[in-house]
């Protein structure tokens, strides 16, 4: 059972904006109260995600669901979808062009970040069909 | 230097002194306490540590910058080498409150002034 859902869309490619729903994302979850380190890894995965929607991904949404013993980040895009989850998820490996390098991405640590910060990940993606990821935290 | 023995740290105007530092945002904002010190050009390497109260040294000079360290929990941003902020990464810095400065040392000697002055990384 959840007592708060909040949808966000993200623009594929607007770097101008990118970033803006991971920072409401936080401040929704410092206005409720919560553990500071849980904001910070709810946030962190929020941003990492989003950043890879508008870097590789595509137009598509982020959605918060808080519940009582659960937080989770769903986030969906209509993007070419992740050919290789194991290889993504690796230290290291990542697609960024050198425009993403230039601001500063691309050190492909964005989807092993997520990884660690979460208490569980579920990814949905194949090649041509987009990304579906689940990214959940437990409230102690 | 302030230091309780659990945790040490610098003023943000102590760090302004050190670095030779611009203020570009957060005039008011010099007597925050930050308790340790990353120096990345990585996003995700910045998103990596126990930011939470630290300060960002960074050769990035975009609007991601901003987003980054709130994300992270960064109280202020140095920008290294004399770098200046565009207008839009100014306009962001202040909604969110977070100072921004600009240095002319490079990210090796900032460090290393601010090491020498007490401060320590975040891990």
């Amino acid at each position: 059972m959840s007592y708060l859902q909040r949808s966000f869309k993200v623009k594929f490619n607007d770097f101008m904006k990118a970033g803006d729903v991971s920072v409401q994302i936080q401040g929704i979850l410092k206005t409720i109260g919560f553990d500071p380190d849980l904001i910070r890894r709810i946030s962190i995965c929020a941003y990492e995600s989003e950043m890879n929607m508008v870097m590789h991904g595509g137009d598509g949404d982020v959605l918060l669901t808080v519940g009582l013993k659960s937080i989770t980040v769903d986030v969906r895009d209509d993007g070419p979808g992740i050919e290789n989850t194991e290889r993504a998820f690796q230290e290291g490996y990542s697609t960024a062009t050198h425009e993403h390098r230039e601001m500063g991405f691309g050190a492909g640590m964005g989807l092993p970040n997520i990884k660690k910060s979460a208490d569980a990940v579920e990814v949905n993606s194949e090649k041509g069909q987009g990304t579906h990821l689940k990214i959940s935290f437990n409230v102690e | 230097m302030t230091s309780d023995k659990k945790t040490p740290y610098m003023s943000l105007a102590d760090i302004k002194e050190t670095l030779r530092a611009e203020v570009i945002v957060g005039h008011d904002n010099l007597d925050i306490p930050v308790k340790a010190g990353t120096g990345s050009d990585l996003m995700s390497d910045i998103l990596r540590g126990p930011t939470s109260g630290s300060v960002l040294l960074t050769g990035l000079n975009n609007i991601q910058v901003i987003h980054t360290s709130v994300i992270a929990g960064i109280v202020a941003v140095v920008l290294i080498r004399d770098k200046k902020p565009a207008p839009e990464m100014v306009s962001l810095a202040r909604e969110h409150g977070l100072p921004v400065l600009s240095t002319p040392f490079t990210m090796f000697s900032s460090c290393g002034r601010l090491f020498n002055k007490g401060l320590r990384g975040v891990e």
